[in-house]
């Protein structure tokens, strides 16, 4: 498997899903898809540390053990996140990232 | 077999890539959280790929399981489904394209010309299974070397838990209160005053 595959083309497809979701979480106008984003991000960090397990050190298990450590924190994230979104919801009666400016000088 | 492993390679990246890009652009928010699940899908299967079994379960099941119902319950509890005329993108969209752009850039360069990584060479004859650590040696980790993690990792869990549901239900606790006899009056009042303001406005219309 690693001779079939460079570990540069794995590392590519990481980069390239990151940059898709930093777009995403900076551009979208609704907080669920800037939630979205975030979460892509949190996929293509997964990626590397399983490449980099893969490719240098099989031997090893730290890669996967931060891998499921990364999904343990975007599973937190993600219920927070959420929460949140439902409770400025309730108060703002929106969740377009741009209208809730309360904090505005 | 090789030749094999690079076509599912690149079916499996074009998925990804594809699925996340239809995230990210699509409007009705409830499209972009089932592609999002398409590129959890994507991502689970690199995974069995790289030979990570039990990472490619733990995805399907906490992300493809957990996570995007998740969302779309949270799509569902605030409505706006679609946005249907309302601007996608914030106002300042290009900019989070040229920084996404320029990073991919900034990463790419490095990635692709400084090839230094010290790839261990495979060792015995072809065809020979290399030596993987698979979830023994994570049982392992998770109860020795990486046991205060662990636990740190289970008292972020609950944390959230508990977060979650104290910010989500505060308002509808205080909602559910009982009233008091004068606060009925003034919203049975409230509520009569606005009748009568539609009903003035429907007699304008006529």
């Amino acid at each position: 498997m690693t001779r079939a595959i460079p570990l540069e083309a794995v590392l590519v497809v990481a980069a390239a899903l990151f940059c898709i979701g930093l777009f995403g979480a900076l551009s979208r106008r609704n907080l669920v898809g800037v939630l979205m984003g975030v979460e892509l991000m949190l996929n293509s960090a997964n990626i590397n540390l399983v490449a980099f397990w893969r490719y240098l050190e099989p031997r090893f298990i730290t890669g996967p053990t931060f891998a499921i450590f990364i999904i343990t924190v975007a599973a937190a994230e993600a219920a927070v996140g959420l929460a949140m979104i439902i409770a400025i919801y309730r108060s703002w009666n929106t969740v377009n990232a741009d209208s809730v400016d309360g904090l505005r000088g | 077999m090789d030749l094999l492993i690079q076509i599912i390679f690149g079916l499996l990246t074009a998925l990804i890539i594809g699925a996340a890009m239809m995230v990210v652009t699509v409007r009705n928010i409830i499209h972009a959280a089932l592609w999002l699940i398409a590129s959890f899908f994507g991502v689970a299967a690199l995974y069995l790929l790289l030979e990570a079994e039990f990472i490619a379960v733990v995805q399907v099941l906490v992300y493809i399981g957990a996570i995007s119902i998740l969302i779309l319950f949270a799509i569902m509890l605030t409505r706006h489904i679609s946005g249907e005329g309302e601007r996608l993108l914030t106002r300042h969209w290009w900019a989070a394209a040229v920084v996404a752009l320029g990073l991919f850039g900034a990463v790419l360069l490095p990635t692709l010309a400084g090839n230094a990584w010290g790839i261990p060479l495979p060792t015995g004859p072809a065809g020979t299974p290399e030596p993987l650590s698979g979830v023994e040696e994570l049982g392992r980790g998770f109860v020795s070397e990486f046991l205060l993690h662990f636990e740190v990792a289970g008292v972020l869990l609950t944390v959230a838990l508990i977060g979650a549901i104290v910010i989500a239900f505060e308002e509808r606790s205080r909602r559910r209160r009982v009233l008091t006899l004068a606060e009925e009056h003034t919203l049975n009042q409230r509520q009569k005053a606005s009748a009568e303001r539609a009903a003035a406005a429907a007699d304008m219309a006529d």
